[in-house]
């Protein structure tokens, strides 16, 4: 409960920090600290999801940083998509769909260390949170 | 500096790409599908990296709702566990956002790969 809870802070911060949903995170701390099967933690993430972004997209739109014409066709646009991988989701053994998020995990890792170490030392006059 | 109004068919194209592609990643993974976004929004759509971040924050409010409302379906989503996990994030989401504005930001990502590399091998061992 405390794990779920700490890992729950961390989803957060890294949310506001990276602009994603946080379920990177959420997903394995549902699976290790609450014992959730793969398909109810990823169910369960996403509806985790909703209220981080939302606070999150304010904090952003207050900042002035939110493109909210593209934001809002990029969501209108996704239904499809996420429906589809809803539906896929569910079509798949949970032990396969486990290793695939694994598989999904080193991925982003690979893609967010890439990032950060090209992007941080080039641009230090463009200063906060530029390196992600 | 951006040009809002540029509605070309090709940016129209590309932001169609991402949300699909994103929705895709989201519904198939319980994620917000940001890693998808912004990404791309960088490299096509030629956003800053704070834009980027932000206005994938936007867009995952609506492929999340949408996701969830689908697994809310099939069953699958828990609500107290979802709050159990998604309360302390708001207060993470909001010191994430800040720290975002005004510090450099690297060894908290590299932090959080060498997290993210932890829990694929947990999940794989499991």
């Amino acid at each position: 409960m405390i794990g779920a809870i700490v890992i729950g802070l961390a989803a957060g911060v890294v949310a506001g920090l990276l602009g994603v949903g946080g379920g990177v995170l959420f997903v394995p701390g549902l699976v290790f600290f609450l014992g959730l099967d793969q398909h109810h933690a990823e169910a369960t993430s996403l509806l985790a999801i909703i209220p981080v972004a939302i606070v999150g997209t304010y904090r952003q739109d207050r900042y002035g940083n939110v493109r909210r014409h593209d934001a809002l066709l990029l969501g209108l646009l996704s239904v499809a998509g996420a429906a589809g991988g809803v539906t896929l989701a569910n079509a798949l053994s949970g032990a396969f769909l486990r290793d695939a998020f694994a598989g999904l995990l080193v991925i982003v890792a690979a893609q967010l260390v890439r990032r950060t170490l090209r992007r941080a030392p080039a641009r230090p006059g463009e200063g906060a949170g530029a390196g992600l | 500096m951006h040009v809002v109004a540029d509605t070309s068919p090709q940016r129209g194209l590309r932001l169609m790409a991402i949300g699909t592609l994103a929705g895709l990643f989201s519904g198939l993974f319980g994620v917000g599908g940001g890693s998808v976004i912004v990404p791309l929004l960088v490299l096509w759509l030629g956003y800053g990296e704070r834009a980027a971040t932000a206005t994938s924050l936007a867009a995952i409010v609506f492929i999340a709702g949408f996701a969830t409302a689908v697994q809310g379906l099939y069953g699958n989503v828990n609500l107290l566990d979802a709050l159990l996990v998604g309360v302390p994030a708001i207060g993470g989401v909001l010191i994430g956002t800040s720290l975002q504005q005004r510090m450099q930001t690297r060894s908290i990502a590299l932090l959080f790969a060498a997290v993210l590399v932890a829990s694929a091998v947990e999940l794989v061992l499991r």
